[in-house]
């Protein structure tokens, strides 16, 4: 026997009794208008970006990382028009203070103030890290994502000179290219781009070789888009995600490679300070003055420790499985 | 005999956006050795329903109830261990998809060795025998070469009969299928169908049969519950809900679906529309917004579930006695 | 349904093999028959539906129309001209008139892309509608499968599958096609949606004077919504026939099995009819049974079926069968 919700009238049959009495006017037609809307979309609109920027938001070590990078960009290209010392002025009579109130972090021992150069090193390494990876993406994006799409023999070749390419040890080709262009940025950027896109580029040819199946890149086909449209415009986009977490890390991958260079004696030249240069300033002093090179080393390290949580941040915020 | 008996029952799911009340107030029960049908579509709650009694829902997920009764035993008294023990054992669940639902990297045996082993405690030998045998209930031909055989050396078909001797390994009482037969193509799932007959008869098990095919409730099963956005909106026996239904939904369900009588080829009705966001159910009624007979007390009231017969009960105002000019004629074979 | 009789689309002994390797270093390989020798036509205005079970080659042969696979062999002919030798570039006109809907809603639509951008894309392919027409052409498409103008700027997830696949309507009609693939467009969605789709589909037609292939596994929604009816199994045409011919005087013995295992909605008639039984899996489109591909499962079958494959052959009025038993 079927319980009864209503009322404890269990013997009724008759309809009339389980309902409760209610005013005629309630059972007037309801009018189209106020019917509600039948093809309604409750939700607010979220956009990828926005849905991802909620979950980074979340991370607490990437937001701390972002900050640090925020403040450490605003401090390298702002603070030294604060200070009165430049990072070329020299005050022999000044030379190997430690840190006190008129040098934060002390001067080395040509009497140049190392907070300042500290910032200017900012400046040069953060380019570096920065537009070393825009350029590693964009090669990356361009060479990965032709040989996945096109696939067959174009893709066989491409990724076996890409295999033959990281045989051979990156420090190779980057001394070669500075011992042939010398030691300006501009050289040691290029020797950056020469390996760094090939992890770029096989994360987007594996990326264009899954979504080139989907039914939306059939769709384009079907529509009659030409093959690098369909590259460009559909996969490379729904790629995004992952790209970008590949690029942060080339961004600390290549402030340390230039930090290392410089070290080796083999990058920037003085007076030019990157944080590389002033770490290799310091080494003979380690001992008697260490905080010549604890500043710039510090530096290096919370500067790759921010860029790291950012990609793991980014990670997890630009995974598409995690959207709720 | 009553197997199951579910009184009020409410599954909210909580995500970042807000709450999704998933089932909301639902009230039936199981007869020992009945087939019932629950069909509704996608966001109705049918699936939601079942995995809330058999507690196999995500973290977020609060289910609550007046009353969730299986067998006598009080389910919202039990532990996870406890529960444990009905699931698979007493209870037996088969899903909708039997590409995912077995997973690839072990044998069909020790997949179906598993529930035997935990739940009857037995030797692997003896596991392997009544593998053995069930297979054989399933229509499998040469069970004792395929047990060593993995997942996606079976067709479709195939793995779905899997699924069901793995359901039935340990003898269940009541049996769960969720849109068991789907994902697969029309004979098989004639053949899958005529098994499940087969296997009620010989060991009068219950089952739910959960889908959203007409078609196969008709021939399945004995009673129906037809839900729409988390409510149970008409039920009854099979004959009385697709020949005297009393829900402007379950009007819109028996129109929408090509039944071409000899020589006619009648207009499909659809039901215009989406179903409702369960995150802000409205107010009233949750069909009004795509009901042609809507009415003012729809939109304001949620309607209260009402007997047509005594096995037989729908959920509209339009049975209310002041509605009576508004309700339309419904024969057998038309509304 | 007004025809002028003419073909608009003609299939002639359609074949398309996938190679596919297996063993060691691939060096063994197997062709995958997917498509085996099918040959139809359709008339301008109506709509063919393609059924069979899955690996039978109807959504194979729906894509090698459109030439998103190339054929293995055979000819494709779109209001008299042959399309299956052109290359890419010389199909772009044709891709103007002949579209696709597709089966999955979910995946079909760029996830990255708004409602309107996905609409518009074929505009800007075919350089049509340019300018400020654009916004209107796309708003118009928008309002004719039943959705509101607001909803141009929002992406594929916050709709459901009904609501998508119209979106995905929209886009195959951008362009004023003539010919529609519809490549399973129903299955994926609830049973109350099917009905809107299969309802907005015949107005279109109706409106536009469209001309469909329809290719599904739902036996009833094909009678509902086809002039003619073509039966696949295993990459052969076993039968084709009006639509209310075919339901009523189905002569090829997969024919009969396959819609009497249809489940019925309706208990007494449900209760009332045979049904014929068949044993069995499909056979793999990889290793197809010699003869006859459907003798391994057929009741009927004699060592005549084991021998030979039997040709489509015209049973009177159109109704083409492919068994050695009818005649």
């Amino acid at each position: 026997m079927i319980s009864i919700r209503l009322n404890e009238k269990k013997n009724s049959r008759q309809p009339d009794e389980m309902f409760p009495d209610l005013p005629d006017e309630l059972f007037e037609k309801l009018d189209e208008t106020q019917k509600g809307e039948n093809e309604q979309i409750v939700r607010p609109s979220v956009s990828y970006w926005r849905d991802a920027w909620s979950r980074f938001r979340k991370d607490r070590l990437a937001m701390i990382g972002l900050c640090f990078l925020v403040v450490m960009g605003i401090a390298a290209i702002f603070g030294p028009m604060f200070s009165s010392y430049t990072y070329d002025g020299q005050d022999l009579s000044n030379g190997n203070q430690p840190p006190s109130a008129e040098h934060w972090f002390g001067t080395d021992k040509f009497g140049r103030d190392i907070f300042v150069r500290t910032l200017y090193g900012a400046r040069i390494s953060l380019l570096i890290g920065f537009v070393a990876a825009a350029i590693n993406m964009v090669i990356g994006i361009i060479y990965g994502g032709i040989s996945g799409y096109f696939g067959g023999r174009v893709d066989m070749v491409m990724m076996r000179i890409v295999d033959i390419m990281i045989g051979i040890p990156d420090l190779l080709y980057i001394i070669l290219v500075m011992m042939f262009l010398g030691n300006s940025i501009e050289s040691i950027l290029i020797a950056l781009c020469l390996t760094s896109w090939i992890g770029t580029a096989r994360i987007v040819r594996s990326q264009v070789v899954t979504l080139k199946h989907q039914e939306y890149a059939l769709a384009a086909r079907c529509i009659g888009s030409s093959n690098l449209r369909i590259l460009f415009k559909h996969l490379i986009p729904n790629s995004i995600g992952p790209i970008i977490v590949t690029v942060t890390f080339l961004v600390p991958s290549a402030i340390f490679s230039e930090a290392f260079l410089s070290f080796l004696g083999i990058g920037i030249q003085v007076p030019i300070a990157s944080w590389g240069t002033l770490v290799n300033d310091a080494i003979p002093t380690l001992f008697t003055h260490p905080y010549q090179m604890l500043f710039p080393a510090l530096m290096i390290s919370f500067t790759m420790f921010a860029l790291n949580f950012i990609g793991d941040g980014l990670r997890d915020a630009l995974d598409p499985r995690l959207r709720k | 005999m009553k197997l199951l008996e579910v009184k009020n029952l409410r599954t909210t799911f909580q995500i970042d956006a807000g709450q999704v009340q998933a089932v909301r107030g639902i009230s039936f029960h199981i007869d020992k050795g009945e087939t019932i049908g629950i069909v509704g579509e996608s966001g109705s709650g049918k699936s939601v329903t079942m995995l809330s009694i058999m507690q196999l829902l995500p973290d977020n997920a609060r289910v609550e109830a007046d009353r969730l009764a299986f067998d006598g035993v009080d389910l919202l008294k039990l532990d996870a261990k406890e529960m444990r023990r009905i699931q698979g054992n007493e209870i037996g669940m088969i899903f909708q998809d039997p590409m995912t639902s077995l997973n690839p990297l072990f044998t069909i045996g020790d997949q179906l060795m598993e529930p035997i082993r935990i739940h009857q405690k037995v030797s692997k030998a003896e596991a392997r025998k009544r593998a053995i045998e069930v297979l054989k209930l399933v229509e499998i031909p040469s069970p004792e070469s395929r047990l060593n055989q993995y997942p996606h050396e079976f067709s479709g078909g195939m793995r779905q009969r899997v699924m069901i001797a793995i359901a039935i390994s340990c003898n269940p009482k009541l049996l769960i299928a969720d849109e068991p037969t789907t994902a697969l193509d029309v004979t098989i799932q004639a053949q899958i169908l005529d098994l499940m007959r087969d296997l009620k008869k010989k060991f009068d098990t219950s089952i739910v049969l959960i889908t959203h095919d007409l078609g196969v409730v008709a021939s399945m099963c004995s009673r129906i519950l037809v839900m729409y956005g988390g409510q149970i909106v008409e039920e009854g026996k099979t004959r009385e809900v697709f020949y005297n239904p009393k829900h402007p939904y379950t009007w819109g369900l028996i129109r929408s679906i090509p039944k071409a009588r000899e020589g006619r080829k009648e207009k499909l009705i659809p039901i215009p529309g989406s179903p409702p966001d369960l995150l802000a159910p409205p107010k009233g009624c949750p069909f009004t917004a795509r009901c042609e007979h809507a009415m003012k007390v729809c939109a304001e009231l949620p309607p209260v579930s009402v007997p047509v017969s005594d096995t037989h009960r729908a959920a509209c105002w339009l049975m209310h006695p002041k509605a009576a000019k508004r309700r339309p004629e419904v024969t057998k074979h038309g509304i | 349904m007004a025809s002028d009789g003419v073909n608009l689309l003609e299939v002639r002994n359609l074949k398309k093999y996938f190679s596919v390797k297996k063993g060691l270093f691939g060096r063994r390989e197997n062709v995958l028959k997917a498509v085996d020798d099918v040959s139809f036509a359709i008339k301008k205005g109506e709509t063919l539906g393609l059924v069979g079970e899955s690996g039978c080659g109807k959504t194979t042969v729906g894509r090698t129309i459109l030439r998103l696979y190339d054929p293995t062999d055979g000819e494709i002919l779109f209001n008299g001209v042959q399309l299956q030798s052109l290359k890419q570039k010389e199909l772009l006109p044709f891709r103007k008139r002949m579209q696709m809907i597709f089966q999955d809603p979910y995946a079909s639509l760029d996830p990255r892309m708004t409602v309107g951008e996905i609409i518009g894309d074929p505009l800007d392919v075919h350089k049509m509608y340019q300018g400020k027409d654009r916004a209107d052409r796309i708003k118009e498409l928008i309002e004719l499968v039943g959705l509101k103008p607001d909803h141009i700027n929002r992406y594929p997830h916050e709709f459901s599958g009904g609501q998508r696949q119209r979106i995905g309507i929209a886009r195959a009609l951008a362009v004023e096609p003539e010919f529609i693939v519809c490549d399973e467009p129903i299955s994926a969605l609830d049973v109350s949606i099917q009905a809107q789709v299969v309802n907005m589909l015949e107005e279109l037609q109706d409106k536009f004077g469209l001309t469909y292939l329809f290719i599904s596994h739902d036996l009833s929604m094909v009678r509902h919504i086809s002039h003619k009816v073509g039966v696949m199994y295993l990459g052969n045409l076993v039968e084709i026939a009006d639509v209310d011919e075919l339901y009523t005087n189905m002569q090829h013995p997969y024919t009969k099995a396959l819609l009497s295992a249809v489940p019925i909605p309706d208990p007494d008639l449900a209760e009332q009819t045979e049904r014929i039984r068949l044993q069995g899996d499909v056979p793999s489109p990889l290793n197809p049974p010699p003869g006859c591909p459907f003798q391994t499962r057929c009741a009927f079958a004699v060592s005549a079926c084991r021998e030979a494959k039997p040709e489509l052959r015209d049973i009177g009025s159109g109704h083409k069968v492919a068994c050695h038993l009818v005649q």
